[in-house]
């Protein structure tokens, strides 16, 4: 069974890259345990993809190493890795019956009739095709599409990991549920590594154990999703995770207080020591909508803001706040009353984090 | 899952077996990469060797031609050339041919457009057996209108004329045009006509404006085959003419003298006919990789 | 697509309608006129019925000229079709060598077809062609007027160079539409070389193919002026084709009425084969639709 290992990897499609802007994949260590299942969650362009093909060999890297427990595997092609990929468009083989496509990849490499019979019929029975194998694939639905794809992975008993290239992105939204879970359960049943790439953080986050936040040819965070949504590593993963994304108010010291432009932040003393020994400019403070607290008078260690707009959204609302000239969003449940034109603010403490130079920089609480 | 497990000592056999693999794996994809190549050269100088016989014989003169064979011009010469560019007789022969491919041409792509549109956007009394009867033309074989056509274009005074051949070669061109170019349009989805409609466009507007942009890659390839059978026929295009008109194709076998044949002459000639084809393949080339399909994959 | 129901439509159609019933039904008119009758000239001419049909049916010159027709027809295809979904599959897909390759493997279909008979006239000649010349050199007594056998073989030769560039085009264009990720999956899939073919790149050519198929035996069915220019139709009438003997017949000894019969035949023919092949389309775009509703 396989660990997946990248080792000091980069990869770029032009053939002389100098500056960072040419690599898809800009140097990155990474490692997938052997029966995880995992996402690689990021916009679209951030080398997601790039580096999918990389780990399945349809691509070879410009530099660095892969690793399947611990052997070396770059130049080894697709068909030699025991790898099995789904990707976004459904691939199926249109002249043959489910039945015939799901066996497919067992006689390619001669495996006896009785063998491939047996496989196919446990993995059509965990996939729910079971009804559909003497259909031709060409008339079968997308997402039935898209489990015999998967099945041709599934059937071959050397194969230690799936990866899904947005598998979802042409399925009926009704229908995309049902596959997740459907994906889940086969995850549990086959203890097979899965790897799933997607741009949606709410696939990611019921999809995976854990997840890995790509941006700009980086993995920037590896963690669980409650991880990622309560301490992101990088500002890249705070605007991207959650709903709405994370605020980030610019700040610096000024005669020892913290401030936001010319507001002061009533805010933890170890925030201010910590910035003390920060030298650069580019130091913001990063705070969940969510975790915000929002009062209607001032209490202690509060700030007075402006409510610029709420927007009702059923079961909680979001305030449009302005801090002095920072704009700032927050949260508050239904059963709270929305505060009209002032409204005042206290940042937890523990809930703020500092991000120096985009990353985050662990604060000491006292 | 459980029956492919495999211990330690398995891993370092794996090792050996992948490595093994890999190697045989490079050896043989670079041999049929070679393999490849050699194929495709094989058939590319296949292709080429005939041509480049006829320019081999149009650069030589008779004497040399007829003295023995020569794999290329020993004597240089560009004199058939000279006489088919000086003589009126011959290079009108070109204007002519070229005159009512441009002809039919235009008349075709005009026609077939809007009966295309037509077949591929609505259902009307009569159209599937209209279509049926449109694709039997491109079935009828030119030698059994040979007759009737002379008649019919010496009786209504155009014989002898450039529209003559262009308006028979739309026989077969025209259906060809009305089925390739419906094969396009029926790719292009139907909202797109429905939006422009509700959006107040009228129909010539939308047709012009936005439907033909939508489909000039199909439109670039109706003309290429347009282009290429109106070029290539001879049939039609000699029985209809005598002199004022006269294609090219025709204008040949005048290479057959009392004293044999010019083949020198007849070798530049047929040189010459190649050229427009390689203009007109020139500027589609990265059309035909796509759409020479038709819009029928 | 669910078309709309819509009779205004003939007016789109109307000025095609025009133009193809002018050079088509007039011209087709006249010859179904012709073949009931017997002509002597302008103003002298019998009511024959089907006697001229009779008569060609019953010719056997003609039965001879249809069964080498056919020969020839099914000889081309089976080279040409394989010949030509080879060539497309070794056909570079990028780069400047595609569209060098594409250039040069067209250039066949864009020559005159009488040029086609020249170019291989002279190619083919004993005393001045290249590969004439080579023949007897290596000991061959190559002759196209004399021997049939070479007649043939040099006129099926000419039309596969002539014709397999349309399949090939036609089979690259298919190719060319499947997505990559297909041939990725048969690689994971670790399928061969043969099965990705089977599988994956011959599915895709069935469409392209028939059209190919169809166009290919029309053609090769209406065949004139190549081997008219190389051979004459000779030696003897050994390479005589359906299209040479009537031009012969209806131009040459001016037998209105037996060759307007004739040509008829000679039509319905290639309807009845075509229309099979039609009928093969038509099912198939169905099946097509099918998978899209």
């Amino acid at each position: 069974m396989a660990e997946i290992a990248l080792k000091s990897l980069a990869h770029s499609y032009l053939p002389n890259p100098t500056k960072p802007g040419d690599y898809a994949i800009r140097e990155m260590n990474h490692v997938w345990q052997q029966g995880g299942a995992y996402a690689l969650l990021g916009p679209s362009g951030c080398g997601k993809s790039t580096l999918l093909n990389i780990i399945s060999g349809l691509l070879e890297p410009s530099s660095g190493e892969v690793l399947f427990d611990g052997e070396r595997v770059n130049s080894l092609p697709p068909e030699a890795r025991n790898i099995a990929q789904v990707f976004q468009f459904p691939v199926v083989y249109d002249t043959m019956t489910v039945y015939d496509n799901l066996a497919f990849p067992l006689r390619n490499v001669k495996t006896p009739e009785d063998r491939v019979h047996e496989r196919v019929m446990e993995v059509a029975d965990a996939l729910e095709l079971t009804p559909h194998l003497k259909r031709k694939a060409k008339n079968l639905s997308a997402d039935e599409k898209q489990k015999v794809s998967m099945g041709r992975g599934l059937v071959r008993d050397d194969v230690s990991a799936i990866l899904f290239d947005e598998p979802l992105t042409v399925i009926d939204p009704q229908l995309k549920w049902k596959l997740r879970r459907k994906l889940k359960e086969i995850h549990q049943r086959f203890e097979i590594t899965m790897v799933y790439v997607t741009h949606d953080q709410l696939e990611a986050s019921t999809f995976a154990d854990k997840i890995a936040v790509m941006y700009e040819g980086q993995v920037v965070q590896f963690g669980t999703p409650r991880e990622l949504f309560e301490a992101p590593n990088h500002t890249f993963v705070g605007y991207f995770i959650g709903s709405p994304g994370m605020n980030f108010i610019d700040v610096s010291l000024r005669n020892g207080r913290v401030m936001a432009g010319e507001t002061e932040l009533h805010i933890g003393r170890e925030i201010a020591k910590a910035l003390q020994d920060v030298r650069t400019t580019n130091v913001k403070l990063g705070i969940r909508p969510e975790f915000i607290e929002v009062h209607d008078t001032a209490v202690e260690g509060s700030m007075a803001v402006d409510v610029e707009h709420v927007q009702d959204l059923g079961t909680y609302s979001i305030l449009y706040l302005k801090l002095g000239e920072t704009s700032l969003k927050a949260r508050i449940e239904e059963e709270q009353d929305a505060p009209v034109g002032k409204a005042y603010l206290r940042f937890p403490n523990d809930r703020v984090g500092l991000y120096v130079d985009e990353f985050r920089v662990e604060v000491p609480h006292e | 899952m459980t029956d492919s497990l495999i211990g330690t000592p398995d891993a370092v056999r794996k090792h050996a077996a992948t490595t093994a693999a890999r190697r045989r794996r490079k050896s043989r994809s670079a041999l049929l990469k070679w393999r490849r190549r050699g194929l495709m050269a094989a058939y590319i100088v296949f292709v080429l060797l005939p041509i480049y016989w006829l320019l081999n014989m149009s650069f030589q003169s008779n004497t040399e031609i007829l003295g023995g064979l020569t794999l290329w011009p020993e004597n240089f010469t560009t004199e058939h050339y000279v006489k088919i560019f000086t003589n009126a007789n011959w290079y009108m022969g070109y204007v002519n041919s070229i005159t009512y491919v441009l002809m039919n041409m235009v008349i075709s792509i005009a026609v077939a457009l809007p009966a295309a549109y037509a077949f591929s956007r609505y259902q009307f009394i009569g159209d599937k057996h209209l279509f049926f009867w449109l694709l039997t033309n491109l079935m009828a074989p030119p030698a059994v209108f040979l007759l009737p056509y002379f008649q019919l274009y010496y009786t209504v005074g155009l014989f002898d004329t450039h529209i003559a051949v262009a308006l028979a070669h739309c026989l077969f061109n025209i259906p060809l045009a009305v089925w390739i170019l419906e094969g396009f349009m029926s790719s292009v989805p139907k909202e797109i006509d429905e939006t422009a409609f509700i959006d107040g466009y009228s129909f010539p507007k939308f047709f012009v404006k936005i439907f033909i942009p939508m489909i000039s890659s199909g439109i670039g390839v109706t003309l290429f085959f347009l282009f290429m059978f109106s070029w290539v026929e001879l049939l039609l295009a000699s029985t209809l003419t005598a002199t004022n008109a006269q294609p090219i194709a025709s204008v040949m076998t005048q290479t057959k003298g009392a004293s044999g044949i010019d083949w020198g002459t007849l070798a530049a000639a047929g040189a010459l006919t190649i050229l427009p084809g390689i203009v007109v393949v020139y500027f589609v080339r990265n059309h035909i990789a796509k759409g020479f399909a038709l819009g029928r994959t | 697509m669910n078309k709309v129901q819509n009779n205004r439509a003939w007016w789109l159609i109307l000025p095609m309608l025009l133009l193809v019933a002018f050079s088509a039904i007039i011209p087709l008119m006249t010859v179904v006129n012709y073949s009931v009758q017997d002509v002597f000239d302008a103003n002298t001419r019998f009511f024959t019925g089907t006697e001229w049909f009779k008569e060609m049916l019953n010719d056997p010159a003609l039965q001879a000229a249809v069964l080498r027709q056919f020969a020839f027809s099914l000889t081309v295809l089976a080279i040409e079709v394989p010949l030509g979904i080879g060539i497309a599959l070794i056909m570079p897909k990028r780069g400047w060598q595609a569209s060098a390759v594409l250039i040069l493997v067209t250039m066949p279909l864009l020559i005159p077809w009488n040029v086609v008979g020249s170019i291989w006239q002279i190619f083919t000649r004993g005393d001045i062609g290249l590969m004439g010349w080579s023949l007897r050199e290596l000991g061959y007594g190559y002759n196209i007027t004399a021997s049939p056998v070479d007649a043939w073989a040099t006129i099926i030769l000419m039309d596969v160079w002539h014709w397999t560039p349309l399949i090939a085009l036609l089979c690259y264009s298919g190719l060319r539409s499947i997505p990559d990720a297909y041939y990725q999956a048969a690689r994971i899939d670790r399928a061969s070389q043969w099965a990705v073919f089977r599988h994956i790149q011959l599915p895709k050519l069935t469409n392209v193919l028939v059209i190919g198929v169809l166009l290919r035996f029309m053609h090769s069915f209406m065949i004139y002026a190549e081997p008219f220019v190389l051979t004459g139709g000779g030696p003897g009438s050994s390479t005589t084709f359906l299209s040479q003997s009537l031009t012969t017949m209806a131009i040459g000894q001016q037998d209105l009425g037996p060759s307007a019969a004739f040509s008829l035949i000679y039509f319905l023919i290639i309807l009845l084969v075509s229309w099979v092949f039609y009928t093969a389309i038509m099912n198939m775009q169905k099946d097509k639709k099918q998978e899209g509703a």
